[in-house]
C-alpha cells in the first residue's frame, strides 16, 4: 500500500496502482500481474480518458461550445469505431415520449406474434 | 474477494484533473461527462486486460507482462499509445532499479544491525509485490 501510495504521488501515473489491480484482477481468468503490465495499463488508462476527453469535446455535436457534455460521449461511443466498445454503458439518451412510444410498437408487434411473455425493454436515460 | 462496486471506481478527483490536463482552459464538463468517462475508464482497464490476457495465454504464461499489455493496446488500435506507453516504461523500470538499490542497500545495513528484525520488514512489503514476479529479472523483453 505505501508503494502504491508513492507511485500514485509520482507525477509518472496519477491513478493509484492499486485500484487499477483491484479491477485487473476481477477478470477471473487473470491469475498474475507483473509490475509492469499493471503500470503500463494504469499509464494506458490515464491516456485513454484523455484520448476519449479530448476526441469527445472536438467531435461534439453538443450546442454547449465550452462544455464537455454526457451527449459528446455518447455520440463519440457511436460515430468511432475505436471507441465503440463503450456504446452499452453509453447508451444514447432519448425523450421518455419516444421511450413510452417504442415499448407501445413492441408491445403491438408482441400481440402480433401471440406472444404472452412479457418483453424486457432495453433502459434508456430519459430526458426530463 | 468479493470486490464492493465502488472498489470497481477510479478516484473522481484524479479522474476529472486527467479529463481537465486534455480540455482547453475554461471548458466545463459536467458532473454526468465525468461519471460516464470514469465508467469508460475502468471499462477500458477491463477490456485491456481480457485482451491481454489472451496474449499471455497465447504465450503459455500465466502472469501478464508489459509485452502483452503492448500488444493489447495495438490489437484495441490504440497504436497512438505506444510511443508514450514504452518511454514511460522505460523511466518507470529506471526509477523500480533505484528503488530497488535502494532497498537492497538498506536491507544490508539492516542486516548487519539486527538480523531477525529486517527478515521482518522484507514481509511487510505491501501486497503489489507478493503475488507477481520479481519485477525486473525475470522478465521477458519481448517489444
Amino acid at each position: 500500500a505505501e508503494m502504491a501510495a508513492r507511485l500514485s504521488e509520482n507525477r509518472l501515473v496519477s491513478l493509484p496502482l492499486s485500484r487499477i489491480r483491484v479491477i485487473m484482477k476481477s477478470s477471473p481468468e487473470v491469475s498474475s500481474i507483473n509490475q509492469d503490465a499493471l503500470f503500463l495499463t494504469a499509464k494506458a488508462t490515464e491516456l485513454f480518458v484523455q484520448y476519449l476527453a479530448s476526441y469527445s469535446y472536438k467531435h461534439g455535436r453538443g450546442k454547449e461550445k465550452n462544455a464537455l457534455t454526457y451527449t459528446d460521449l455518447s455520440h463519440t461511443a457511436e460515430e468511432c469505431e475505436t471507441f465503440q466498445f463503450l456504446a452499452d454503458i453509453l447508451p444514447k439518451k432519448i425523450l421518455a415520449s419516444k421511450y413510452l412510444k417504442m415499448l407501445e410498437k413492441e408491445k403491438r408487434d408482441g400481440e402480433v406474434r401471440e406472444d404472452d411473455e412479457e418483453e424486457e425493454e432495453e433502459e434508456d436515460e430519459d430526458e426530463a | 474477494m468479493a470486490e464492493r462496486p465502488e472498489d470497481l471506481n477510479l478516484p473522481n478527483a484524479v479522474i476529472t484533473r486527467i479529463i481537465k490536463e486534455a480540455l482547453p482552459d475554461g471548458v466545463n464538463i459536467s458532473k454526468e461527462a465525468r461519471s460516464a468517462i470514469s465508467r469508460a475508464a475502468s471499462v477500458f482497464v477491463l477490456y485491456a486486460t481480457s485482451c491481454a490476457n489472451n496474449f499471455a495465454m497465447k504465450g503459455k504464461r500465466k502472469t501478464l507482462n508489459a509485452g502483452d499489455v503492448l500488444s493489447a493496446m495495438e490489437e484495441m488500435e490504440f497504436q497512438r499509445f505506444m510511443v508514450p506507453l514504452k518511454e514511460s516504461l522505460e523511466v518507470y523500470r529506471r526509477e523500480q532499479k533505484g528503488k530497488k538499490e535502494a532497498r537492497k542497500d538498506k536491507d544490508k545495513k539492516a542486516d548487519s544491525e539486527e538480523q531477525d528484525k529486517s527478515r521482518e520488514e522484507d514481509n511487510d512489503d505491501d501486497d503489489e509485490r507478493m503475488e507477481e514476479e520479481e519485477p525486473n529479472d525475470e522478465e521477458e523483453l519481448d517489444n
